[in-house]
């Protein structure tokens, strides 16, 4: 372990796909993490970036084609709030539950969230439009109280005008950017 | 890059930088991004373009300069004039700015405050909020563009790593114990004491760790730092492992913090191939590198051994130390988990010396410390000011107060694990141990305000609440002793709790304090018992009247 070790170039995509990944997908995950020590949760980051979720059946694949038996895989997966078990929405609203954002009443924007959806935090809408969660703090609390749809931010919201982010939604369509390669300088 | 170069480089960049007229330097923080801050980057280059003033004004992005509440911000430097903000622009600004502002400052006509549509989009430079802070971690924020090697070594960059090569790691320890410098993370521990514990055990590999873990919700100073100066934490990192003589580095760093990841990548990309991470640094024949592991959303791993447990893919889960990580961290090895802030202090200390840095602040806490300004405060975002400032002047003079008509009834300072300061101990000056004495701590840096109509009952079980969902559930005095609490909290804040209740709530925290494995349990009853100390008729007012209970 005393050579440098190969640097990851992994950033979040949350925008989900199709339900269950393609066999290569989970090769090009284990091939790409497996020969790396303790690198579980950075394959799984990988598999749900791709995914959206991590859905059983590639939980079984990667744990076969990463030599990991699948209740570690389930034990990390469940701990971490991160990972989802279920396929979610094509826009994921999540509404920051930080300090700052609870104080100027990020309680009242979810509960609003809540009734327009239809939906309890945590819950897709039954037609996988919409997924609605509670997250820590996004730190940027300055514009508090806030909501991020796929990634974008929705900062100073009024919370009695839950429906506002939905109107933007439809308006602003805004889905994960994809990561760019940049260019070293 | 042989170390001589080093200077070449920043001489370079200075000149190239020195000949633009004018440089437009737009914060491309998450804060300001989020307000459409790479639009206006790109109307500003559009602008200038049009106007066929490219080689006269620089258009770039910078990191947080502060003023979230009030972003996107520009920055506009001039070799004729003094600085001007903008603040809360528009990307259909972008012409007015250069049409009323930059043009007739290239013309040689003075302006201070902007006039027409932009009347109301610039800041007074001389307030309160700029002059009372003093910016060592944050220096670079609004000066240099993150995303730029030049631009860094142009500022000093990695100038401290040079005179660390040639020092050895004894001198190096030696030099920041001098300096005070103490665990930004909120510990306080004297961070060459850390250094010098993992310099003096042998082993073949060492790791040095990067805590980019920033939970405390209400705070993003880490975030702040890892996005606008990700070269100074790298910097910090390498002279870190100078000085332990560690062979690997990690960076552990919140998932949720996806623009910091990708800024410490492209820095650690840069670094590389100018030949100042990996093999052979500064030419002299040492190497080392490092490697980047995401977070996954669990407030535990800010914990030094449960960080380690999820940088080695499990769950994140803390041990009872000792063994302490100097001596068995990251697979059984020699291991210093340092936090970003506390990083970002060490390049400059490096450079500037520990008798620079030891100018500033208290007997005992030296340096500044960032803090992250939420909550109803007029002056939202992140300041850096010199230990020793009383709560007060942040809070009422750099944060100007509520802003409103209402009365600041408390602040809290270390989120989850700390305690509510009430209003009549604002003249407490900031140290790690004034505020320990007052019953909370400095924390990472979170500074949440809350006014008169806010209830400190209900904040308290808001913050509880945190600790419980968050609890990994390893030990037994925070698994069920938080749960325990937390239900005798919520009967209070229902109007259904006794005075028994209160009494039991102190009993258990003391339980929890004593017994539990690792800082979230240990700490978790602090809000609750602050606000108990300072508020306890808060809690009473909302108890089952006695003649009930009795009945």
């Amino acid at each position: 372990m005393s050579t440098p070790i190969e640097v990851t170039t992994t950033v979040k995509v949350a925008a989900p796909k199709a339900a269950a990944a393609p066999q290569d997908d989970i090769t090009i995950i284990a091939k790409k993490w497996s020969k790396k020590r303790g690198s579980l949760i950075m394959a799984l980051h990988d598999l749900q970036d791709r995914l959206g979720y991590v859905p059983r059946e590639s939980a079984m694949k990667l744990g076969r084609a990463m030599g990991v038996p699948l209740a570690r895989i389930y034990e990390v997966v469940t701990f971490y709030n991160y990972f989802k078990l279920e396929a979610p929405g094509k826009y994921i609203i999540s509404v920051c539950t930080g300090t700052a954002c609870h104080i100027k009443g990020s309680k009242e924007l979810l509960n609003g969230l809540e009734k327009e959806l239809g939906v309890s935090e945590g819950q897709s809408t039954p037609d996988k439009e919409y997924h609605l969660q509670g997250v820590r703090c996004l730190g940027c609390c300055g514009l508090a109280p806030l909501a991020s749809v796929n990634g974008k931010v929705y900062g100073k919201l009024n919370t009695a005008e839950s429906h506002y982010v939905i109107e933007r939604i439809q308006i602003d369509k805004p889905m994960a950017v994809a990561h760019e390669e940049a260019v070293s300088e | 890059m042989k170390p001589e170069e080093l200077e070449i480089k920043a001489a370079a960049e200075n000149a190239k930088q020195q000949a633009f007229e004018a440089r437009l330097i737009c914060c491309s923080s998450t804060g300001c991004q989020s307000s459409g801050a790479a639009a206006i980057i790109d109307g500003l280059k559009a602008e200038v373009k049009a106007k066929q003033l490219e080689a006269k004004v620089q258009v770039c992005g910078t990191g947080c300069m502060g003023l979230c509440s009030q972003g996107p911000l520009i920055r506009m430097t001039s070799k004729t004039q003094g600085d001007i903000l903008f603040s809360d622009i528009k990307p259909e600004m972008a012409a007015s700015i250069v049409d009323q502002v930059v043009v007739p400052v290239l013309g040689g006509t003075k302006i201070e405050r902007p006039g027409g549509d932009l009347e109301s989009h610039s800041l007074d430079l001389e307030a309160p909020f700029f002059t009372m802070q003093h910016r060592v971690v944050l220096e670079n924020n609004g000066r240099t563009d993150p995303e730029k090697l030049d631009d860094y070594l142009a500022h000093g960059g990695y100038q401290g790593l040079k005179k660390a090569l040639s020092m050895s790691a004894e001198e190096i320890c030696k030099e920041m114990l001098a300096s005070g410098l103490r665990g930004r993370g909120g510990a306080g521990f004297p961070t060459g004491m850390k250094w010098d514990f993992a310099r003096k055990v042998t082993s073949d590999t060492k790791y040095v760790i990067c805590n980019g873990d920033e939970g405390d919700p209400g705070a993003f100073m880490d975030r702040s730092v890892l996005e606008g100066d990700p070269h100074a934490v790298i910097e910090g990192m390498l002279i870190a492992a100078r000085a332990m003589t560690a062979t690997n580095g990690v960076f552990y760093i919140r998932a949720e913090y996806p623009l910091a990841v990708e800024r410490i990548e492209k820095a650690l990309r840069q670094a590389r191939a100018a030949g100042l991470v990996g093999k052979n640094i500064l030419d002299s024949g040492w190497a080392f590198d490092f490697e980047i592991r995401l977070g996954a959303g669990a407030f535990v791993c800010g914990e030094e051994t449960a960080l380690i447990a999820s940088v080695e893919g499990k769950r994140g889960t803390p041990r009872p130390r000792p063994p302490f990580p100097a001596v068995k961290g990251l697979w059984d090895m020699p291991s210093c988990v340092n936090n970003v802030e506390t990083l970002a202090n060490v390049p400059r200390i490096m450079l500037r010396g520990a008798a620079w840095f030891a100018e500033r602040g208290t007997e005992k806490s030296k340096g500044t410390k960032v803090f992250a300004l939420t909550g109803k405060i007029k002056n939202n975002g992140l300041v850096e000011v010199p230990m020793g400032i009383t709560l007060r002047q942040i809070v009422e003079t750099i944060g100007g107060g509520t802003g409103t008509d209402r009365k600041i009834k408390a602040i809290q300072t270390g989120g989850p694990s700390g305690g509510m300061i009430p209003e009549h101990q604002f003249d407490t000056p900031v140290s790690y141990e004034h505020l320990q004495q007052l019953g909370s701590m400095m924390g990472s840096g979170g500074l949440i305000v809350i006014d008169d109509h806010d209830s400190v009952v209900e904040l308290a079980q808001f913050y509880l609440d945190f600790c419980v969902d968050e609890s990994c559930g390893k030990c037994a005095p925070c698994r069920i002793g938080g749960t325990q609490m937390l239900m005798m909290l919520d009967r209070i804040v229902e109007g259904k709790g006794t005075v028994e209740d209160i009494r039991k709530i102190r009993k258990v925290a003391k339980a929890m304090q004593k017994a539990s494995l690792c800082a979230l349990g240990q700490t978790a009853p602090n809000p609750t018992l602050s606000a108990l100390k300072h508020f306890e008729s808060e809690f009473t007012e909302r108890l089952v009247p006695v003649a009930t209970t009795t009945a």
